[in-house]
C-alpha cells in the first residue's frame, strides 16, 4: 500500500503549493492522529502496511487549511479507532476510516470545517488559526474567509471559470485543488492494479449524466457536468476514497453499481441538500450498502443456470 | 490480428519455459532402485500379484487392476522385488509401494510380446488393450484411460479434444512431444477415434508454441476431420472445462463431466503414449518429465522410468543449485511441494520444478482487503474471497452451498491474491473435509 502513499505525493505537493505551510501542518497532524492511535491500540506490526498513513493523508486532504491542528489530530485518531480498529483492523471495517474521521469533525466542529481562507498575503503566512488551543474557538477575522466554488454557486449563484477548477487555484480543502493531478495518480494506481478503475469511471459517468440532464432542463439553476466533476471533493473522493478496496464491492458489476449510487447521491445532495458538498456522505452511505451489493452482484458460476444463459 | 479462442477470467503468470522448450528429450540411465506405488492412478489401488524375492522383467505386470476404476502397474525395470512397504507418495501421504532392486548390467530388454494391430480390434477389445497397458491420463490427475473411453450408454461423444495447451509455467514435456513426434500424436488420435467410433478431433495449443502448431498441421491426416487451433496464452487454458469453453464454446454443467456436452478430452502425453503402446507393445513404464526451474543445474526433458526416486532424477540433471528453495511435482500452479528426496515419480508426474529462492512465492500472509482480484481471476466465477473467509472459520457446509465443489483448485486465486492468502490450499482442505464427511454420512 505504500504505492498508494507514493501516488498521493503529487496531490500533497499541490496542496502545499496552494495553501503554504498550513497544508503541511494539517497533514502532519492528521497523520500523527491516525498513526499514533494505530500504534497505541494495535501495536507496531499494524503500521508496516502503510494503511494508517493513507488514512491520515486522506483525512488531511479533506480538511480546510486553516483548521486548528488539534482538530485534525483528533479526526485522525477518531477515524482510526472507530472507523477501523473497533471492527478488527485492516480488512474488517465497513466505512472508509478517513471519511468517518471527517464526518465526526463535521458534526463536532461545523464552523471550523467550513471556514475557507481567502487568498493569503504570502506563501509563508498561515491560512487560519492553526495553533488554536484545544477546545478554544479559533480566531478567524472575517476578512480572511473566502468561499469554495460549490459554496459560491449554491449560496451566491456565482460560477467559477473552468481553468482555475482544472488547475486547482480555488478555495477549498487541501485535496480539492488540482483534479488533473489526482486523475494522474489514479491512472497510475489503476495500471498497477491497486485501484478498480470501474468505481471512478462509474462515479464520473453518473455525475456527468445526471448533472448534464439537469443542466439541459435549466442551465440557470443547475451547473453543468464539467463544473460538477471538477469542483469540491469529487475527484479526491472518486479516485482515492470510494476505491478503498476494503469498503467497496468485490465484483466488477458491484463496482459499477456502487459508483453509480455515489454519483447520484452527490448530485442530489449538492443540488437539493442543505450543504454545498455531498461527496463524503454519498460515499459513507454507499459503504454501508456494500455487503448487500456484494450479495446481489455475485457472478453466475461457470456451468450453472445454463438454460437461461445458453441462448 | 484475429483474436485467439480462449475462456473468461484466468491469470497470466510468466511462463518460464525458455529453459527447456528447445532442449530435445533425452533418456536417463536406469537408477539402482525403483519404487512402484500401487496407487499410481485415481481410483482403487492396484492389487499386488508378485511377492518379495521374485525376479521381474521390464514390462511384467506386478499389480493388477482391482475393479473397473483401477489400472494395472508394470515393472519399469528388470530386477528383483525387495519389499512391499509404506513409502512417501508424491501426494504427501505414505502408501504401499514395491521396491525393486534394478539388475546390474541388464540389457533392460523387455520380454518379446505381441504388438496388437489396433485396426483389426473392436472398440471393446481396443479399450481392454488400453487398460491392460496400464494407461492413465498423463496430464496429472492420472484417471484410468479405459474408464474415460467407456461412457455410459446414454452419453454420446461426438468430438475428441486434444489438450496441447501445457498452460502450467515451466513445463515443456508436451511441447517437445508435439515438436519431436507429431506423427505419433496423430497416430494416437487415430487410435482413440477408432475406439470411440467417431471422426472428429480438435487439437488446442497455446499460441506460445508456434513450432508445435506447425508440426501438427503438417502431419494432419487426409481422411479424418482433425483440426489444430492456436489458443490464447492464459492459465488455466488446459483445464478441461476451459479448453471446451474455448474450442466448442459451451460450458460443462456444474457437477458434470465433458461427456455431458459430448466431448472427451485427452492430453498430448496420453495420446503419444497410446501410440507408443500400439507401436512397441510396451505398457506404460516410462514417460517424459520436464525437470526445470532455477534450482536445478542442467534443466532437461527427461525420459524417466516410472518409480524413479526424486534424488536420482535430480542427479541425472546435474543436481541442485545452492539457492534451491522448493521442489514441486507437477507445475508451480497446481503441483505438490515435496518434503523428501526419496519420493518416487508416479504415472501422473509430468514435471519436476525446482524453484530457487527468487522464484518461490512464499510471502507472509496479510489480512484480506477485499480487493476482488481473486474474483477477476477465478475461471469458474466463484467468490474466492468469501469462500476463503468461510474456510478460515471451517464453515464447510456454507462453502458447499456456494459451489465449492466446482472449484478445480487451479490456483488462480492464490496467484492473484496481493495478501498471499493460500486460498486454493484452503479450498483443497475444505473439499477433502466435505468428501470425508459425505463418506461417513453414507456409511452411517
Amino acid at each position: 500500500m505504500w504505492s498508494v502513499v507514493a501516488s498521493l505525493a503529487p496531490v500533497v505537493g499541490a496542496s502545499i503549493w496552494f495553501f503554504g505551510p498550513s497544508a503541511l501542518l494539517v497533514l502532519i497532524a492528521s497523520c500523527a492522529g491516525a498513526i499514533c492511535t494505530e500504534r497505541g491500540i494495535a501495536g507496531t506490526r499494524a503500521l508496516r502496511d502503510g494503511s494508517g498513513t493513507i488514512t491520515g493523508l486522506l483525512l488531511g486532504l479533506t480538511l480546510p487549511p486553516g483548521i486548528p491542528l488539534w482538530m485534525a489530530f483528533l479526526g485522525g485518531a477518531f477515524g482510526m479507532a472507530f472507523g477501523k480498529l473497533v471492527f478488527g483492523g485492516l480488512g474488517q471495517n465497513v466505512f472508509n476510516p478517513a471519511l468517518l474521521g471527517r464526518a465526526f469533525l463535521q458534526a463536532a466542529f461545523p464552523v471550523a470545517l467550513t471556514t475557507w481562507p481567502a487568498s493569503a498575503s504570502s506563501w509563508w503566512s498561515l491560512r487560519g488559526d492553526n495553533f488554536a488551543l484545544p477546545l478554544m474557538s479559533p480566531q478567524v477575522p472575517d476578512a480572511l474567509t473566502g468561499a469554495t466554488p460549490l459554496g459560491l454557486f449554491k449560496f451566491e449563484g456565482q460560477g467559477t471559470d473552468l481553468g482555475s477548477l482544472l488547475v486547482g487555484s480555488t478555495g477549498g480543502s487541501l485535496g480539492e485543488t488540482c483534479g488533473l493531478i489526482i486523475l494522474l495518480g489514479g491512472a497510475y494506481l489503476a495500471l498497477r492494479g491497486h485501484l478498480n478503475w470501474r468505481i471512478p469511471a462509474s462515479i464520473f459517468a453518473s455525475v456527468a449524466l445526471l448533472a448534464g440532464l439537469l443542466h439541459l432542463i435549466d442551465a440557470e439553476q443547475y451547473p453543468g457536468p464539467v463544473f460538477m466533476l471538477f469542483s469540491g471533493g469529487l475527484m479526491l473522493g472518486a479516485v482515492y476514497m470510494a476505491t478503498d478496496m476494503v469498503t467497496s464491492p468485490v465484483s466488477g458489476l458491484g463496482c459499477w453499481v456502487f459508483g453509480a449510487g455515489i454519483g447520484a447521491l452527490v448530485v442530489i445532495i449538492r443540488i437539493w441538500g442543505g450543504l454545498p458538498e455531498g461527496v463524503m456522505y454519498s460515499i459513507l452511505l454507499m459503504n454501508a450498502l456494500v455487503p448487500f451489493i456484494n450479495r446481489v452482484t455475485q457472478p453466475r458460476v461457470f456451468g450453472t443456470n445454463l438454460g437461461s444463459s445458453a441462448s | 490480428m484475429r483474436s485467439l479462442l480462449s475462456f473468461r477470467h484466468g491469470v497470466h503468470p510468466p511462463d518460464h519455459k525458455q529453459a527447456t522448450e528447445h532442449i530435445p528429450v533425452r533418456r536417463m540411465s536406469f537408477p539402482d532402485e525403483v519404487i512402484l506405488h500401487l496407487r499410481q492412478h485415481t481410483g482403487k489401488p492396484a492389487r499386488l500379484c508378485v511377492k518379495p524375492g521374485d525376479r521381474v522383467e521390464r514390462g511384467d505386470v506386478v499389480a493388477q487392476a482391482d475393479g473397473f476404476v483401477s489400472s494395472p502397474v508394470h515393472a519399469t525395470t528388470t530386477g528383483t522385488i525387495v519389499a512391499l512397504e509404506l513409502w512417501p507418495h508424491p501426494d504427501g501421504s505414505r502408501s504401499q509401494a514395491l521396491r525393486i532392486a534394478v539388475e546390474r548390467h541388464s540389457a533392460q530388454v523387455p520380454r518379446p510380446r505381441l504388438v496388437p494391430e489396433w485396426r483389426t480390434l473392436s472398440a471393446k477389445e481396443l479399450i481392454a488393450a488400453i487398460r491392460d497397458a496400464g494407461l492413465v491420463g498423463l496430464g496429472g490427475a492420472a484417471f484410468p484411460t479405459h474408464v474415460k473411453l467407456s461412457p455410459p450408454e446414454d452419453k454420446k461423444i461426438d468430438t475428441l479434444l486434444i489438450n496441447g495447451c501445457e498452460c502450467e509455467p515451466y513445463l515443456t514435456a508436451d511441447h517437445r512431444a508435439m515438436v519431436e513426434h507429431p506423427e505419433k500424436v496423430q497416430h494416437g488420435i487415430r487410435i482413440l477415434l477408432h475406439a470411440l467410433g467417431i471422426e472428429r478431433a480438435m487439437i488446442g495449443i497455446e499460441s506460445n508454441k508456434p513450432d508445435a502448431v506447425e508440426a501438427l498441421r503438417a502431419t494432419l491426416p487426409d481422411d479424418l476431420d482433425v483440426t489444430v487451433h492456436p489458443l490464447r496464452v492464459k492459465y488455466p487454458q488446459g483445464a478441461e472445462k476451459m479448453l471446451i469453453r474455448a474450442l466448442i464454446g459451451c460450458e460443462v454443467p456444474s457437477g458434470g463431466l465433458p461427456m455431458d456436452v459430448g466431448v472427451l478430452v485427452q492430453n498430448i502425453a496420453s495420446v503419444e503414449m497410446i501410440a507408443t503402446v500400439f507401436e512397441s507393445g510396451l505398457p506404460l513404464i516410462e514417460r517424459t518429465v520436464s525437470v526445470t526451474g532455477g534450482g536445478v543445474r542442467r534443466p532437461a526433458n527427461l525420459t524417466v522410468p516410472i518409480g524413479t526416486k526424486l534424488r536420482d532424477v535430480l542427479d541425472a540433471c546435474g543436481g541442485l543449485t545452492e539457492d534451491v528453495e522448493e521442489i514441486v511435482f507437477g507445475g508451480p500452479m497446481m503441483g505438490m511441494a515435496q518434503a523428501d528426496l526419496n519420493v518416487p515419480t508416479v504415472k501422473g508426474t509430468g514435471g519436476i520444478v525446482v524453484l530457487s529462492k527468487g522464484e518461490s512465492r512464499q510471502g507472509e500472509t496479510h489480512p484480506c482487503i477485499r480487493c476482488g482480484h481473486c474474483l477477476d481471476a477465478c475461471p469458474i466465477f466463484l467468490n474466492p474471497q468469501n469462500l476463503g473467509a468461510l474456510a478460515l472459520a471451517r464453515r464447510w457446509d456454507e462453502m458447499e452451498a456456494q459451489n465449492l465443489m466446482d472449484c478445480m483448485l487451479c490456483g488462480c486465486c492464490s496467484y492473484a491474491c496481493p495478501s498471499s492468502i493460500p486460498l486454493s490450499q484452503l479450498f483443497a482442505l475444505a473439499k477433502t473435509s466435505l468428501r470425508k464427511s459425505s463418506i461417513k454420512g453414507k456409511a452411517a
